[in-house]
């Protein structure tokens, strides 16, 4: 492999990777397996990129379920459907399924399909490694997902799971609510991994670091991320595992432990987290606004150093989270100036992306209409941040409905609409079919209106004191939580569209050119569509 | 071994001890956090014990300090301070009283943990003597009077005029099959000799 890579000049490279695949089509090296053994032997970064996918888009929906039991208990004061602990249950798995169920894998999916695809090499530097790190991760799911149906209860603590809520009044299931964690952080950390190995030894000759797309960028730097935290949250779940069931008091203050230490170790994990589930979605974005505004990204070299400003700034704010702790003023200044700081670099980018369609000769597929509103809405989400930094007003929106609002717009409207923007986008690329596009922008509608219904709302339920986390709720919210609820369930349905809209591009359609996005730019787009088993088997020309 | 392998293998070595000291940085958070807290008095902990000394009393300036207990769900004890605040002159010796009850029917070891609000005042808060600096078991139905002695340092800043000392007990009583802690049996000495310093204060205040 090595050799023919070398000897081959890139000039001829495409038509050489198809002679070359159809050659070999009887080798079972060079095509998969038939089967099941297929997806559990597999070592190749497609077919564990789908994995991922198929699997996060599973955690989605199971994870959507469980809003749907919070959204319907919501729905009227008082309490109608399910029991105080079984609500609590519910948000806490809701809030773990979605942010290491749904939103990283999917990265994940997409750094593997397309990372080897964008920077020119063969495959993942480190494909026996990411088989396991794919395949622990249902291993873990099921751990954590059972634990629900044990006598006592599942996890319900809340998914920050604060000390002594997960020690002292935890339930018994607790120690497989942490070994769930460590395998999903262990699966994490082997992922990034093998997107650091990949990205700094795998490029093709030619392509430097600014050569890089921006989505390779900024999966670079949430790999670091991911490597300087989750061993973080393996230490903090390993001391909320022998304060419980060891007789440690790391978090007792009984033994000498503090509770608030809990809390500064897990949101030093815990806000990188946040950027490691938005920074691949500035890559996505900043790959489709250009290709459907028919212009060069208005300016690379600022939203690579603004991603790594960003992420630079995330170890500094962590304590934003604690405002309300009982912090000196100092310290309560400093997390807020350093967090206000962040709005400068992300202003870069959404200032990037409004310039690079100023003037464009746009379209509106249905990537680019996610795009639009990932931008849009992801503001509202940063704005609503803005709010939360400022100290004296954190204590009025700390806990309630207001902070549900603001991270589920930029989870959802941000991380997730940036993940179906990039299904749209490469579907084409990764199926050999055109997705139906009327179909798209009936779920785009759906999901734009009935999430706004959903979300919105919040936002005065929060200024108004509505607490987060509470199976039952005052009279006077309940006009705003019944919209909530049936924005909830039209969004829940909406994303139904989005599985059969799926379910046909992966069966048939219209066949797909390599390059069916006329202002696409990047290497994944001069392979055939679909892609072929193996990436780029000789290194492409770099221009 | 062709040159990638040998690339690849060197930078994982790199990015695995990275995370391996990450792991380790989340432990060591736990001695820097009080570290951290004690030098700069953040979080309002202030366990240490203070010399005891003679210094000038600041009779310019009178700071107070309210006191504030609490018990936790499921421990039957009464505990409560034998006056909700004194008024003290800084570098002033004190002497505070709280009562004790074990409600129960078996022997229950409490273990008292302070903390101070403002939380930057704590370290210009020394306790000389301290029910918190130990275990304290109480027998069934036994009640106790327990004693803290106390000075706050005259160079405490001029805008801290009121302190709070809270008091959060909790239960630490072993199993029955774990070895008792021993009982502190000196405790009650010091009380003693520190009776002196009581002040006629003690019972104005108790009957506000």
């Amino acid at each position: 492999m090595e050799d023919l890579r070398l000897q081959n000049n890139s000039e001829h490279n495409n038509e050489h990777n198809n002679e070359h695949n159809s050659d070999q089509h009887s080798s079972s090296h060079h095509q998969p397996a038939k089967g099941i053994m297929r997806w559990i032997l597999t070592t190749n970064h497609k077919d564990i990129g789908t994995l991922y996918l198929c699997f996060s888009f599973l955690m989605f929906l199971v994870g959507g379920a469980m809003a749907m039991v919070i959204r319907a208990e919501l729905y009227q004061p008082g309490l109608q459907i399910v029991e105080p602990n079984f609500f609590n249950q519910m948000t806490t798995v809701h809030g773990l399924i979605m942010v290491f169920g749904a939103v990283m894998p999917a990265f994940t999916g997409l750094a593997n399909w397309l990372i080897p695809m964008m920077i020119g090499a063969p495959d993942m530097a480190l494909p026996r490694m990411n088989n396991w790190s794919f395949w622990i991760l249902p291993m873990a799911f099921t751990i954590l997902l059972s634990s629900l149906f044990m006598e006592g209860g599942g996890p319900n603590f809340g998914w920050t799971f604060y000390a002594p809520l997960s020690t002292t009044y935890a339930p018994d299931s607790t120690a497989l609510f942490v070994f769930a964690i460590h395998i999903m952080g262990i699966s994490s950390i082997l992922g990034a991994i093998n997107v650091v190995v990949t990205i700094i030894n795998m490029r093709a000759p030619g392509m430097t670091y600014m050569k890089m797309p921006l989505f390779v960028w900024t999966w670079l730097i949430t790999a670091f991320l991911l490597i300087a935290v989750m061993p973080v949250l393996a230490a903090t779940v390993t001391m909320v595992l022998t304060d419980k069931y060891f007789g440690t008091s790391f978090f007792a203050a009984a033994g000498g432990g503090d509770p608030v230490l809990f809390q500064h170790i897990f949101w030093f994990f815990g806000h990188p987290e946040v950027y490691i589930m938005i920074l691949p979605s500035f890559g996505i974005i900043s790959a489709i606004i250009p290709t459907f505004s028919r212009k060069k990204l208005f300016g690379y070299s600022s939203m690579v150093y603004a991603t790594s400003s960003i992420a630079i700034l995330s170890f500094t704010v962590w304590a934003h989270h604690m405002f309300t702790t009982g912090m000196p003023v100092a310290a309560e200044l400093f997390f807020m100036y350093c967090t206000m700081l962040i709005s400068v670099p992300t202003g870069v980018k959404v200032f990037n992306w409004v310039a690079t369609m100023w003037r464009g000769s746009l379209t509106f597929e249905t990537p680019m209409l996610f795009a639009i509103a990932f931008i849009v809405l992801f503001t509202i989400g940063g704005f609503s941040g803005l709010m939360l930094a400022i100290t004296p007003a954190d204590f009025q929106y700390h806990d309630t409905y207001f902070v549900v609002a603001h991270f589920h717009y930029v989870l959802v409207t941000g991380a997730i609409f940036s993940i179906m923007a990039a299904a749209y986008y490469w579907l084409p690329k990764w199926t050999g079919h055109m997705y139906d596009e009327r179909l798209g922008k009936i779920h785009f509608w759906c999901s734009l209106i009935s999430v706004n219904v959903l979300f919105f709302p919040m936002h005065f339920l929060g200024l108004a004191g509505m607490p987060r986390r509470v199976p039952d709720y005052a009279l006077q919210f309940a006009d705003f939580n019944q919209l909530v609820s049936l924005g909830g369930f039209a969004f829940g349905l909406s994303q139904l569209i989005f599985l059969a809209v799926l379910v046909k591009c992966v069966r048939g359609g219209e066949k797909a050119p390599a390059k069916p996005w006329e202002g696409a730019e990047g290497l994944e787009w001069d392979m055939p569509s679909p892609a072929p088993y193996h990436s780029h088997t000789t290194p492409p020309e770099i221009k | 071994m062709s040159q990638l392998q040998k690339n690849n293998q060197q930078l994982i070595v790199k990015l695995c001890t990275a995370i391996v000291l990450m792991f380790g940085f989340g432990f060591a958070l736990v001695p820097l956090y009080d570290v951290f807290c004690q030098v700069t008095g953040l979080n309002g902990r202030s366990i240490t014990k203070a010399p005891a000394q003679s210094m000038i009393i600041d009779k310019t300036r009178t700071v107070r300090l309210q006191f504030m207990t609490s018990v936790p769900p499921g421990m039957a004890w009464d505990f409560s301070p034998a006056l909700h605040y004194v008024d003290v002159h800084p570098g002033e010796n004190k002497v505070v009283k709280f009562n004790a009850h074990n409600l129960s029917d078996r022997t229950i070891v409490g273990q008292a943990v302070p903390s101070v609000s403002p939380g930057l005042a704590a370290s210009y808060l020394n306790k000389t003597e301290c029910f918190c600096f130990t275990q304290q078991p109480l027998n069934a139905g036994q009640r106790t009077e327990m004693g803290l002695v106390f000075f706050i340092s005259p160079d405490i800043p001029k805008d801290i005029h009121t302190l709070t000392l809270s008091y959060a007990l909790f239960d630490v009583t072993k199993p029955p099959s774990a070895q008792a802690t021993p009982s502190n049996v000196e405790f009650a000495e010091h009380t003693e000799h520190a009776e002196h310093a009581a002040h006629a204060e003690h019972s104005e205040h108790a009957a506000m």
